[in-house]
């Protein structure tokens, strides 16, 4: 049976549904078969950062209402094999779905699927509850920045009080030049405040900008340290024991020697 | 050897401590979604138990709402922390 997890924040654009995607296709990279739901109706972007817009015939809302079958509706992404994606709808709102046509559809995918990545829009209202309805893992994305934060914090208490236990923290766009000189609440800060177990560190990275312009997630760049992050998230996920990645050498001139030499870094 | 002016000019501290404070006592209140003045009364009967058997500082008392995990490690669960210095025992209830 697949594994489901939700990635969610409560607060928009600290980079769900870029997790979502390099995640997605990093566990494909990884030999394990993935599908991606974006539950995020009326303003999809998984397609796009997917690099998958063009292939669009079906959608979530066409699903559940019985206007096709789930295969149907479902993207394969030719490039990774065994990667798949649900696209939201563009034209509805959240309320076109239910919960209960979320449960039914998920039991559908997980005898398919090795894992069911859902994308939860931002907020806490029907879409959120959609997102959530059948998972049973939840990763919270957050940045270092108090609003962030704070709405993580609120995300996970609410997904405690949804029974969904024990939610793994993300956090991205980390810089640690501004986190040396005191300008940036550390990993451990962020820890303290929200008392819940991490998953993984994304540093703030330019090539997901290039990335995400060019739709192929920066999980699949070697060269990528935000990338690099992400291979490990995956690998945490499949239940491997991967240290945090050291952020500290980022700036260094071995690790840039490294980096251009093509040397692994973890 | 390096001299630290910040320190020495008492310059503000760092803005990402300032940023953890705001939000630890932001989240007193989300968390909780109780007020203020709700901690406040319970702090006043806290203090006036306390007071029964020892002598406390009560400028010093702090008390927040805060998340622990629970004792499977499985859970994160609200806990209630109060750091109340004791100024000296009373003996008379020996």
């Amino acid at each position: 049976m697949g594994e489901v997890i939700v990635i969610t924040s409560g607060k928009g654009g600290v980079g769900k549904t870029t997790t979502t995607a390099n995640i997605g296709t990093g566990l494909a990279l990884a030999g394990r078969k993935a599908v991606l739901i974006d539950t995020d109706i009326g303003l999809r972007n998984l397609d796009v950062v997917m690099g998958l817009e063009n292939r669009i015939v079906y959608d979530l809302v066409d699903v559940v209402d019985g206007v096709c079958r789930v295969k149907q509706a479902l993207i394969k992404d030719k490039r990774y094999d065994g990667l798949y994606l649900l696209p939201a709808a563009q034209t509805r709102d959240k309320s076109a779905v239910t919960p209960e046509q979320m449960i039914n559809l998920i039991n559908e995918l997980k005898s398919e699927f090795d894992y069911i990545i859902i994308d939860c829009p931002a907020g806490i209202e029907q879409g959120f509850k959609n997102a959530i309805a059948g998972a049973d893992k939840a990763i919270v994305v957050t940045t270092p920045e108090v609003s962030a934060v704070r709405d993580a914090d609120r995300i996970v208490g609410l997904l405690e009080a949804n029974e969904l236990r024990n939610p793994k923290l993300l956090i991205n766009r980390v810089r640690v030049d501004m986190v040396k000189r005191g300008d940036m609440m550390s990993i451990d800060d962020i820890i303290d405040i929200l008392a819940i177990d991490l998953i993984g560190v994304v540093p703030d990275d330019e090539k997901i900008v290039i990335s995400t312009n060019r739709g192929e997630p920066a999980v699949t760049d070697d060269k990528s340290l935000a990338g690099q992050a992400y291979r490990n998230v995956t690998k945490r996920l499949q239940g491997e024991d991967v240290p945090i990645m050291n952020l500290e050498s980022e700036d260094g001139l071995i690790f840039k020697f490294k980096k251009l030499l093509g040397f692994k870094t973890t | 050897m390096l001299i630290d002016f910040s320190k020495i000019f008492g310059r503000s501290k760092p803005s990402k401590d300032v940023a953890k404070e705001r939000l630890q006592l932001v989240l007193i209140h989300d968390r909780a979604n109780v007020s203020p003045e709700f901690l406040d009364m319970i702090k006043g009967e806290i203090i006036k138990v306390i007071q029964h058997y020892m002598e406390i500082d009560e400028g010093a008392l702090d008390i927040q709402l805060t998340r622990t995990k629970s004792d499977d490690g499985d859970r994160v669960v609200p806990a209630l922390i109060a750091n109340i210095p004791i100024r000296n025992v009373r003996n008379a209830g020996k």
